[in-house]
């Protein structure tokens, strides 16, 4: 490979790889205990307005601004067991890298999607938001309850359940790493899941 | 490991007079009536002449690996256990208390010796045998008499893991029912190490649509680059030199080396494997981006050498539907399950596959390649399959048009030399051919019309 292309995780993606999914499943395992839990306002603040600006753009429809709120070796994580589970050793809803994200995106601006023809329209409500320190002074672990109120296709729906979020304050402002999505209903059949939660 | 084949203790159940249906007129050659995917009185009896008189899928031997270890299913629409017994004998007991009508098990899966149901707390084992009721002093019956047992299916029959039930005495055994299928079935199974899968979570869907638009869709290979536009065009985004995934579809595929087969009993078959290259690693270099690819792919390749190119494959999805009516369609990696619930309500599950390797063939790299081949298997039902599923709410929804009677399926016939029929009864045809959906729906018709002695089984 061109040495050019390698800092590019659009297109080459080699940063998951075993100690991403150790990290992974360390980071998202018992990390919502009393003693983590941050009380400074400001920190609060900061985290749950970038829940806010994800949802708003989400929202809006625009995917282009809301992936920029990702760091570049980030992951969007839909897991179908209620605890997570381990994504090495099982199919998750979504488990999407940097580029599979952008391959997400990418899909839904073809015009050719028909599951998202015509697109759905979203109301997002995110509440109960809780921060928690981490082992790494700058990153934080967030979460929230949502419920996705969605129209599409003439009929109205509701999506439920809780947001992860581990965020960062990077060099230049505050950024999602990784973001998990727990469905109420994960382990059940979905209809029409086709778009981001 | 035992199973239960031989009808003993069972009842014969009330045979359901036939619908005043013209059967020849609802299906014919060349197309199919709007009323087999939208009339509930339809619906109600395939759940009784198909899902109850030919064999179903209902489970994989992996959901239950060990004695007393469960998972709940539906035959039809009837709520079933699917177990192995504390003696490893493997049952379908019905999820249906003898007393008032109860499910006794309202879990997904697990594991239990015994069920009791929660509203009067009869106590049943996982024999199906009442073990118990609150005061039977209250009641000047024998618990003995088997009537008082859960019912269960009458016949369980294995083919290499794939759990069948059927409550039809007259089916034939089930490798006969199968036929010519079971090769596909050894083939794919074959590929992998011990020659057998685990399964793995699921990706699960659900349709506001009749189950057989999900069967129609099974073999169709005319659909692909229309259904799945988005899909072949987000792999190829990247522009690699090698066109990725099904990309075969794109130019006169009734031209490529793949095929479509019929074999009889409602059974059919796509062959993609002739249009990609039979060295080890041709199929993984045709996979488009996934999670962790090069990261796990550098490992593999490392670790193995030469061997690795074979096990890369174990993580591509393998270019073949195979499809055993009327709910079972192997795929890639996935066993796809179609799940009637309503005339038009379908759940469509995906369950993933795992590689096992007993036999050390892999070198111990078993835990990488399924890291990868987990990431392989997210993709067609995040990216093409919800595109299927809105197409078959969409049919679902103009099929509504009462006037508009007629959906057509007659691509391929009467093109001479289009169609080998071979002498065992085989039928090939070009990819996008419809002959297997005209072939299916003769099956559906012939099943629709017999008159089915169905029976349930209770332990004596």
């Amino acid at each position: 490979m061109p040495a050019g292309r390698q800092s590019d995780p659009s297109r080459i993606s080699p940063y998951v790889d075993d100690e991403f999914y150790r990290t992974l499943v360390a980071n998202f395992s018992d990390w919502q205990r009393d003693e983590f839990e941050v009380t400074n306002p400001a920190i609060r603040d900061r985290c749950q307005a970038l829940l806010y600006r994800e949802a708003r753009l989400l929202d809006q429809g625009q995917f282009e601004a809301w992936l920029s709120l990702y760091i570049p070796e980030c992951l969007y994580w839909v897991p179908t067991t209620p605890r997570g589970g381990d994504p090495r050793k099982e199919v998750a809803i979504a488990f999407d890298d940097r580029r599979r994200l952008e391959d997400r995106v990418y899909r839904l601006r073809t015009g050719y999607a028909w599951s998202q023809v015509p697109p759905s329209r979203t109301a997002r409500l995110l509440s109960n938001v809780e921060v928690f320190g981490t082992e790494q002074p700058t990153a934080y672990m967030v979460r929230s309850t949502f419920v996705i109120n969605e129209f599409r296709a003439g009929e109205a729906r509701r999506l439920a359940g809780w947001y992860g979020h581990r965020l960062a304050q990077q060099d230049d402002g505050w950024q999602i790493l990784v973001k998990q999505v727990n469905l109420l209903d994960c382990d059940q059949n979905l209809r029409n899941p086709s778009l981001i939660l | 490991m035992s199973m239960l084949e031989t009808p003993a203790g069972t009842i014969r159940l009330p045979s359901t007079p036939e619908l005043p249906y013209d059967w020849d007129w609802l299906v014919q050659e060349d197309r199919a009536h709007r009323l087999l995917y939208t009339d509930p009185a339809i619906f109600q009896d395939e759940m009784t002449r198909i899902f109850g008189a030919t064999w179903v899928y209902l489970a994989h031997v992996s959901q239950i690996p060990r004695n007393d270890d469960f998972v709940t299913t539906q035959l039809g629409l009837r709520p079933i256990i699917v177990l192995r017994d504390s003696q490893g004998t493997i049952r379908a007991l019905y999820n249906r208390c003898t007393h008032r009508g109860s499910t006794v098990c309202r879990l997904d899966r697990g594991s239990a010796k015994a069920f009791q149901c929660p509203y009067h707390g009869w106590t049943f084992l996982n024999t199906g045998q009442l073990s118990g009721v609150p005061w039977p002093d209250g009641y000047a019956c024998d618990f003995k008499d088997p009537q008082f047992n859960l019912a269960q299916v009458p016949r369980i029959d294995l083919y290499r893991g794939f759990i069948f039930g059927t409550l039809n005495p007259e089916a034939p055994p089930l490798r006969d029912h199968l036929g010519p299928v079971t090769k596909p079935m050894d083939e794919w199974l074959d590929r992998h190490p011990g020659g057998r899968v685990t399964f793995c979570e699921a990706n699960r869907l659900k349709y506001r649509g009749n189950w057989k638009l999900a069967y129609d869709n099974s073999c169709d290979g005319y659909h692909v680059v229309f259904s799945h536009r988005s899909l072949l065009d987000m792999e190829n985004r990247l522009k690699d030199p090698r066109e990725k995934g099904m990309s075969f579809y794109k130019s006169r595929p009734d031209e490529a080396a793949m095929y479509c087969q019929y074999f009889g009993h409602g059974h059919h078959f796509k062959d993609k494997r002739p249009n990609v290259a039979k060295r080890p690693g041709a199929l993984w270099e045709i996979e488009a981006a996934h999670p962790g690819m090069e990261y796990y792919a550098d490992k593999l390749r490392r670790r193995l050498g030469a061997k690795a190119a074979r096990a890369l494959d174990l993580a591509a999805s393998e270019p073949v539907n195979i499809n055993v009516f009327p709910n079972l369609l192997i795929l890639g990696n996935h066993v796809q399950v179609i799940e009637p619930l309503a005339v038009d309500e379908t759940n469509l599950t995906w369950h993933a596959t795992a590689v096992v390797d007993e036999t050390g063939e892999l070198d111990g790299a078993v835990d990488d390649v399924n890291a990868l081949r987990m990431r392989t298997q997210e993709a067609f039902p995040n990216f093409g399959e919800v595109d299927d599923a809105a197409n078959f709410e969409q049919i679902q929804r103009g099929l509504l048009a009462q006037e508009d009677e007629w959906v057509y399926m007659h691509r391929g016939l009467g093109i001479p030399g289009r169609i080998k029929v071979a002498d065992n009864g085989v039928i090939t045809a070009p990819a996008t051919d419809e002959v297997f959906m005209r072939e299916y729906l003769k099956e559906w018709k012939r099943l629709m019309r017999a008159q089915p002695q169905l029976v349930v089984r209770r332990e004596p």
